[in-house]
């Protein structure tokens, strides 16, 4: 096992730049799941970890070793690809073995680790099958198992669950939690789907256009979003955002009602500031259908448009400071569009930006 | 009295019926009945004469026959296997190409844009022993001082063959495994890739088994060319000098049109099929092989 750092590192495809001098340290055994919307350059940093693209600069190193220059094949690495990339023409067993026996490892090694990473993974019972007699969550575990046999330094994980269906998806993703608890080990996750993000992350890497923006654990960044970006791409549903001013002690919204400036953020900002007061959907309530809020807190009022029934809750959509904003509903009942509804607004669970940079204020 | 009618299936289907038996059973049948007779061109009556399996019998005893068999085979296998070795690595070399690709496609498939007929008669000039270009070469460049008899000489001559008919096909293979690799997934490789795989292991455990079936498409289409080759060898050698390069159809053709033994040409025909018949199940046999190996089969 082992740890990766990363430092400066960029990617340029000719003129064009798309990671820009990326920093990041990975502990030993630790699961760091790098997410962004497509194209912010998450796959990309995990292909230059994995050697399949080349490093155009800065240092990619593996435990004690700089690995720029090493082929994926010197980097004891394992990795699982987004359409399995199983072999086709191998059964199983040959798919799970593949790298023992390039490796020229004896016979009896092969065999034993084969079936330990078969029993690991359920898979016993399908050994001699070929990959296209497979479903796709068997195959998923055929390329995970194919990883495990190795006992590489570092695990990567190109988008592995992004084909399977729903159920299917949230069924692996439990497994791959177990696995990590299981076969100690440092994991790379690329995704583009928070959920699987917050749930199997020790450290959450956010990316976007190439830049990371912040890094953390789940709960820091669910709860202390550094920016705009991270507090709406973070959650769901994501958080509310408005637009307002600080005038004389509060938060005029634009064309809105004015509330108290949270106490968090407070001696941070001046009077005439732009700001962007966030904040999510259970921290505005209906009064009479919301948690106790003991801490400060602002009544507002707001016409609802649409009501979405979850059973234990229900999501409000109405209109607040001209942005449509959404609210959350317990002990729900039901709500006709158009009705007007009192809010409780938690102000200690609101986050400040500024308008200008998008960084939080506190 | 209700007439006769033929049944709707058989009408609708009776033009193809008319079609296919005039242009492929009339010949076939025909064919092979004179195979069991004297049949010679010039004298036509001699079609009606039943001699049973003479024919067969006389070709299967004949030295000449087996020679020209068994020197079809040998080209047959030579020629594949260079062909095959080398459109693969002319296919390997094109795939990697970034820049140009489409036009290095475009002129790797020129020779296959020339008559059989034509590269005969090129390569007979460049292997003339005179003023052909080989020679010339050889002399001005100091390696030899005779004229070496390509053309002349059995083993020069079955060379010179074999050299114009991979210039001519060596392209075949290239084009059709420059397609195989363009359909070989990207992600298997890079698998293998992180799996420890050298370039060369790459190559030989995931590529390759990919392009199999490419490989014996055009090892079937190629068997069957050159099974049945006659052009190049016609004008190159005319199967000569002394039979020396006589491959199966040039003595087929010789047989029948020249001396005009249609009846004993025929015969020697309906054995040879056999060597083409048996060489495409062959290959079709590895081709679903390789393509179960795939899961690729249906």
């Amino acid at each position: 096992m082992a740890q990766v750092h990363l430092r400066n590192v960029v990617k340029k495809y000719g003129q064009l730049q798309v990671v820009h001098g990326i920093n990041l340290e990975i502990e030993d055994n630790e699961f760091v799941v790098l997410v962004g919307p497509s194209g912010c350059g998450k796959s990309t940093t995990l292909r230059m970890i994995a050697g399949l693209e080349d490093i155009s600069g800065g240092e990619v190193g593996i435990g004690d070793r700089v690995v720029n220059d090493l082929p994926p094949r010197s980097r004891n690495i394992s990795m699982v690809f987004q359409n399995y990339a199983l072999y086709p023409h191998m059964t199983v067993r040959e798919n799970l073995g593949f790298s023992l026996k390039i490796a020229k490892r004896p016979e009896a090694e092969i065999e034993q680790a084969v079936d330990e990473a078969a029993g690991i993974l359920s898979l016993t019972e399908y050994l001699d099958r070929k990959p296209g007699a497979l479903s796709g969550g068997q195959r998923q575990r055929v390329a995970m198992g194919r990883a495990i046999v190795r006992h590489p330094d570092v695990f990567l994980f190109d988008e592995p669950l992004s084909n399977l269906d729903a159920k299917l998806r949230t069924q692996m993703r439990t497994e791959i939690k177990k696995l990590h608890q299981k076969v100690k080990s440092t994991i790379v996750y690329v995704t583009h789907d928070q959920v699987e993000a917050m749930t199997l992350a020790d450290r959450i890497v956010i990316m976007r256009d190439g830049h990371i923006e912040q890094v953390g654990t789940p709960l820091e960044v669910f709860e202390k979003p550094a920016n705009t970006f991270v507090a709406t791409f973070i959650g769901s549903p994501p958080m509310n955002l408005l637009d307002g001013q600080v005038q004389s002690g509060k938060i005029a919204l634009d064309g809105g009602p004015s509330v108290s400036i949270p106490e968090q953020s407070r001696g941070k900002v001046q009077d005439g500031q732009a700001v962007i007061l966030g904040f999510r959907a259970d921290n505005l309530m209906p009064v009479g259908h919301s948690m106790p809020m003991p801490g400060e807190h602002s009544e507002l009022g707001m016409t609802v448009n649409l009501s979405e029934p979850l059973g234990t809750e229900t999501l409000l959509f109405g209109t607040l400071a001209g942005k449509e904003v959404q609210a959350k509903m317990l002990h729900p009942r039901p709500v006709a569009p158009g009705e007007r509804l009192e809010f409780q607004l938690d102000l200690t669970r609101c986050h400040l930006f500024d308008a200008k940079t998008q960084q939080s204020l506190g | 009295m209700t007439r006769f009618r033929l049944p709707t299936w058989f009408v609708l289907l009776l033009p193809a019926i008319i079609v296919l038996v005039a242009v492929v059973l009339i010949p076939l049948v025909l064919s092979l009945y004179s195979s069991f007779t004297p049949y010679r061109l010039t004298r036509p009556e001699s079609l009606y004469k039943w001699i049973g399996t003479f024919n067969y019998e006389k070709a299967v005893k004949s030295a000449h026959f087996w020679a020209a068999f068994g020197r079809t085979v040998l080209l047959l296998t030579i020629a594949l296997n260079l062909e095959m070795l080398m459109g693969l690595g002319l296919a390997l070399l094109v795939n990697r190409v970034t820049y140009g690709q489409r036009a290095l496609r475009t002129l790797m498939m020129f020779p296959m844009m020339f008559s059989p007929v034509l590269v005969g008669f090129q390569f007979k000039f460049i292997f003339n022993d005179n003023v052909g270009l080989v020679n010339n070469a050889l002399q001005s460049l100091g390696l030899t001082d005779v004229a070496i008899p390509w053309l002349v000489d059995g083993k020069l001559a079955f060379m010179s063959i074999l050299a114009a008919e991979m210039w001519s096909s060596t392209s075949v293979f290239a084009i059709l495994i420059l397609a195989g690799l363009f359909a070989v997934p990207r992600d298997p490789i890079e698998a293998a890739k992180v799996d420890g795989c050298t370039p060369w292991q790459s190559f030989r455990h995931i590529t390759l088994p990919y392009i199999m079936p490419f490989i014996y498409i055009a090892l079937a289409i190629r068997s069957l060319d050159v099974a049945r080759a006659y052009d190049i060898v016609q004008i190159m050698t005319n199967g000569g000098p002394a039979r020396r390069t006589e491959l199966l159809w040039t003595m087929i053709g010789r047989t029948g049109y020249v001396d005009a033994k249609m009846g004993y040409a025929n015969a020697m025909g309906y054995i040879s099929i056999f060597l083409a018949i048996f060489f495409t199940i062959y290959f079709f046999r590895k081709l679903n092989a390789a393509r179960t190996e795939l899961g690729m089969a249906g």
